[in-house]
C-alpha cells in the first residue's frame, strides 16, 4: 500500500476503487443491500446506467468490454439481482471476456441463514467465473477489487465476481488503493518460449499447405495486425472462428472466412487438406471441428494459446506454444520464412470461385443475406452485434469485417437475448461507431425491455429484427432432422415491433419488400435515434452450407435453396 | 492408472469447494482427497488420488493450476515418495475370536485403540495394500464400521514439492 489513507465507508471506497481502475461506466440495478452503494453513487462522478433487467447489465458490460478491450463492470443486488446476472456472467466466461461483476449480499452476520434475498452467488458462479470473492470485511475491499480487475483483464481474460455483504459497504476503513497485486497462485505465462517459437518456424518452413486458424484470443490480445503480418510473411491462408471474426480482414486474398458447421466450404476443405494447422487463440470447439477424429487429418498442429489447459484438450497438438497471441505472432513472424505455398494458394482461389457462399435473391421477399449486404454497403465500419440463431450465422457469413472488435457475438454459450444489451454496451464504449444489433424475432424478445434504457440514456443503437416468425435455427433442424415437425418454433404474430419501439419512444421502421431495405437502413442511421427495424423476411430460409452434426467438416453441404 | 497429486492451496474458506467442484464438473474421478494445513499456516496441502490416463492427468493438473487459490500442483507418482494412509476399523468380537483378532492386528503392526464387550477398534497405518490386507483378514469376523483418511504423501529425501 502506498500513499496517505483516508477514512471512509466501504461504499465510498467502492467508488474510489472504480475510479482508480479508470472505470468510465457501469451497468447496474439497485436493491435493498445496495442502498449504501447507490447512495454513494448519487453524487459520484462515475457513470452508472440503469438497466431494466440485471441480465442486460451483465451483457452490456460484456459488449462494452468486447468493443473497447477494457474491463466491463456490472452491479446487482443480492438474491434475485445476483442470480439474474448468471447468464451474462456465463456468456462472458465462455468467450473469455474481461468483466467484473459486483453483487450486494446480506450482512455478514446473516450469511448462511436463508436471510431475505440471500443467494450463495459465489457458490452459484464458481464454475462460470475465472475467480470470485465474498468480501470478508471493509478493510479488504480495496485489495479484492484490485485483484478482481487484475485477474479479469490478464492471462486468459474472464469474468470475476465480487460479492459484498451490506456491512462491508457501511463499515469504515482507512482507504488506500494497493498499487500491486500479490497472488502467488496466479502467474499467467505471457511470453512464449523462444525454443518453441524456433521449432514452429521450422515446421512452417517445411509446410506447403499451411492454414492459420485464428480465434477470439487474437482479438483479446489486440494481435490482429500481428496476425496480418504473420500470414502475409509466411503466405498462409487464414480462417476464423465465430469469435475470431474481425481479427483478419474478410476481403483479404488470404482470408478463408469462417470455418466449421456454417463456415465456408473452402475454409473447411483447406483445413481438411492442410499439412500444417496453426491455431492461434482458438480452442477447437465442437462447432468448429465437427467429427473430431477426422479433423485436419493430414496436419501437424501448432497451437498458440495463453491458457495451457487449452493445449491438447480436444485434439492432439504436435507443438504447443503457451503465450499471448500478439507477442507470439510478432516473434514467430521474425523467425519464420515464407512457405512454398503458391500452388496451395492457387488451389484455394479456385475453390473460392467454385464454392462461394451464395443465396438466391428475390424481388418479392426480403432475403436475410441481402439485408446484411445492404447494411455493409451503407456502413461497412459499423459494429455488428448479434443475437443467436440463423441471423447470427448470416451476419458471420455475409458481412465482411475489416477490423477487430467490430463483430460481437455470443459464441461459446450461444445466448439469445445477448445482442441488444451487448450492442448498448458497445455503443456506450464506442459512441463514434454506428452499432447494429442483428436480431432474431425470438432473441430480441428476450431483452427488448432494454429499449427503455437506450431511449432514456440516448444510446442510439439500431436493432435490425430479422423477422421470420420462427425460432428459425431450431426450425431449420426440425425441417432437416425431424421431418418438418415444427414443434413450438412458430412465433409469428408475437408483437408489432414498430409499435413496440414507439411505445418506448424509440424509432420504429418496417421493411416488407427488398426495395425498402436500403431506405430504412439509411433512415435509421440518419436518425441518430435508438431504432428498431422490423425486416419481414423469407420465413423458411435456411443457413447454408452446413456440416451435419457428427460429420467431418469437409462433408459440408449446400441446403436446398427455396 | 492412478496418480497421487500434492496440491498446495491458499488456506482460505471455499478452496475445497473450488477444487472439488472442478473435479465433479469436468468428470474426473477422485479416489481419495486428504487435506490439512502445512508448516506454513497460510497454506494447506491436499493429497488427491486421481484415476485416469496421462491425458486426464495433464488436464487435471492444468485445470487445478488455473484456480487462483492453487499455488502448486505436483504429481508425486512421478517422484520417489513415501505414502501413508490411516484407517480405523471396528470389528465385532466375542470371547472366542478376540485373541485371533489381536494377533492379526499385531502382524500388521496395527494398534488396538478401543476395546468393548462386543467390539475392538483397530488403528492401522500404511500404504494401500496393507490397509486392504488387514481389511480382508478382518472382514470374516464382521467389520461394523470403518473409516479411512485417504492417502497422504511426501517426496523422499531432502527435497520438497
Ligand atoms: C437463451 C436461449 N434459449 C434457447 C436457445 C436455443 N436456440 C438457439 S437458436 C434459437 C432460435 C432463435 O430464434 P430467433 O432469435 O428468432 O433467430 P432465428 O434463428 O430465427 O434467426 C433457439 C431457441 C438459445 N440459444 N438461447
Ligand atoms: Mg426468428
Amino acid at each position: 500500500m502506498t500513499g496517505a489513507t483516508e477514512r471512509m465507508t466501504g461504499a465510498q471506497a467502492f467508488i474510489e476503487c472504480l475510479k482508480k481502475e479508470d472505470v468510465e461506466v457501469m451497468f447496474g440495478y439497485p436493491g435493498g443491500v445496495l442502498l449504501p452503494i447507490y447512495d454513494a453513487l448519487y453524487d459520484a462522478d462515475v457513470r452508472h446506467i440503469l438497466v431494466r433487467h440485471e441480465q442486460a447489465a451483465a451483457h452490456a458490460a460484456d459488449g462494452y468490454a468486447r468493443a473497447t478491450g477494457k474491463t466491463g463492470v456490472c452491479l446487482a443486488t443480492s438474491g434475485p439481482g445476483a442470480t439474474n446476472l448468471v447468464t451474462g456472467i456465463a456468456t462472458a466466461y465462455m468467450d473469455s471476456v474481461p468483466m467484473v461483476a459486483f453483487t450486494g449480499q446480506v450482512p455478514s452476520f446473516m450469511l448462511g441463514n436463508d436471510a431475505f434475498q440471500e443467494a450463495d452467488i459465489t457458490g452459484i458462479t464458481l464454475p462460470i467465473t475465472k475467480h470470485n470473492y465474498l468480501v470478508p470485511s471493509a478493510d479488504e475491499l480495496p485489495r479484492i477489487i484490485k485483484e478482481a480487475f487484475h485477474i479479469a483483464s490478464t492471462g486468459r481474460q474472464g469474468p470475476v465476481l465480487v460479492d459484498m455483504p451490506k456491512d462491508v459497504t457501511t463499515d469504515e476503513l482507512d482507504f488506500s488503493y494497493p498499487d500491486k497485486v500479490e497472488l502467488r497462485g496466479y502467474k499467467p505465462t505471457f511470453k512464449a518460449n523462444i525454443l518453441q517459437i524456433k521449432k514452429a518456424a521450422e515446421e512452417i518452413s517445411r509446410s506447403v499447405t499451411p492454414v492459420i486458424y485464428a480465434g477470439g484470443g487474437v482479438i483479446s490480445s489486440n494481435g490482429s495486425s500481428e496476425l496480418l503480418a504473420f500470414a502475409e510473411k509466411i503466405m498462409a491462408p487464414v480462417t476464423n472462428t465465430l469469435t475470431g471474426i474481425g481479427s483478419f480482414p474478410g476481403k483479404h486474398p488470404l482470408s478463408l472466412g469462417m470455418l466449421g458447421m456454417h463456415g465456408t466450404k473452402y475454409a473447411n476443405y483447406a483445413v481438411q487438406e492442410c499439412d500444417l494447422l496453426i491455431a492461434v487463440g482458438a480452442r477447437f470447439d465442437d462447432r468448429v471441428t465437427g467429427k473430431i477424429e477426422s479433423f485436419a487429418p493430414n496436419a501437424r498442429i501448432i497451437h498458440i494459446d495463453i491458457d495451457p489447459a487449452e493445449i491438447s484438450k480436444n485434439v492432439r497438438v504436435d507443438l504447443p506454444i503457451v503465450g499471448d497471441a500478439k507477442g507470439t505472432l510478432a516473434n514467430l513472424t521474425k523467425y519464420s520464412k515464407q512457405c512454398k505455398s503458391e500452388d496451395w494458394i492457387k488451389k484455394i482461389s479456385e475453390w473460392k470461385v467454385k464454392y462461394p457462399l451464395h443465396y438466391i435473391n428475390s424481388d418479392e421477399v426480403i432475403k436475410p443475406q441481402y439485408i446484411l449486404e445492404q447494411i455493409h454497403a451503407a456502413c461497412e465500419d459499423a459494429i455488428i452485434v448479434t443475437e443467436v440463431g440463423q441471423h447470427q450465422m448470416w451476419a458471420a457469413q455475409y458481412f465482411s469485417f475489416k477490423e477487430p472488435r467490430t463483430f460481437i457475438t455470443s459464441g461459446g454459450l450461444g445466448t439469445m437475448g445477448y445482442g441488444f444489451p451487448a450492442a448498448m454496451g458497445a455503443k456506450v464504449g464506442r459512441p463514434d461507431k454506428v452499432v447494429f444489433n442483428i436480431a432474431g424475432d425470438g432473441s430480441f424478445q428476450m431483452s427488448s425491455q432494454e429499449l427503455a434504457t437506450v431511449v432514456e440514456n440516448d444510446i442510439p443503437v439500431i436493432v435490425a429484427v430479422f423477422n421470420n416468425g420462427f425460432l428459425g435455427m431450431v426450425r431449420q433442424w426440425q425441417e432437416l432432422f425431424f421431418d418438418h415437425r415444427y414443434s413450438h418454433t412458430c412465433i409469428s404474430g408475437s408483437v408489432d415491433f414498430v409499435k413496440l419501439a414507439e411505445a418506448y419512444g424509440a424509432l420504429g421502421l418496417r421493411a416488407t419488400k427488398p426495395s425498402e431495405v436500403r431506405p430504412v437502413i439509411d433512415e435509421a442511421i440518419a436518425s441518430g435515434r435508438p431504432t428498431v427495424i422490423d425486416f419481414v423476411i423469407e420465413r423458411e430460409e435456411n443457413v447454408s452450407p452446413m456440416v451435419p452434426a457428427g460429420a467431418a467438416i469437409n462433408e459440408i453441404m449446400d441446403l436446398e435453396v427455396k | 492408472m492412478r496418480h497421487t497429486l500434492a496440491v498446495l492451496v491458499e488456506n482460505k474458506s471455499g478452496v475445497l469447494a473450488r477444487v472439488a467442484g472442478l473435479f465433479s464438473r469436468r468428470g474426473y474421478n477422485i479416489d481419495s482427497l486428504a487435506v490439512g494445513v502445512t508448516e506454513d499456516p497460510t497454506i494447506s496441502r491436499m493429497t488427491i488420488v486421481v484415476r485416469g490416463d496421462d491425458h486426464v492427468l495433464e488436464q487435471v493438473t492444468k485445470q487445478l493450476n488455473k484456480l487462483i487459490d492453487v499455488i502448486r500442483v505436483t504429481d508425486l507418482s512421478a517422484e520417489e515418495s513415501v505414502e501413508r494412509e490411516l484407517a480405523l476399523i471396528k470389528v465385532t468380537v466375542d470371547a472366542n475370536n478376540r485373541s485371533e483378532i489381536i494377533q492379526i492386528a499385531d502382524i500388521f503392526r496395527a494398534r488396538i485403540i478401543d476395546v468393548a464387550a462386543k467390539s475392538i477398534t483397530i488403528e492401522v497405518t500404511g500404504n494401500e495394500d496393507k490397509i486392504l490386507g488387514i481389511e480382508q483378514l478382518l472382514r470374516p469376523f464382521g467389520i461394523k464400521e470403518m473409516v479411512r483418511t485417504g492417502k497422504i504423501a511426501l517426496t523422499r529425501g531432502g527435497k520438497s514439492v
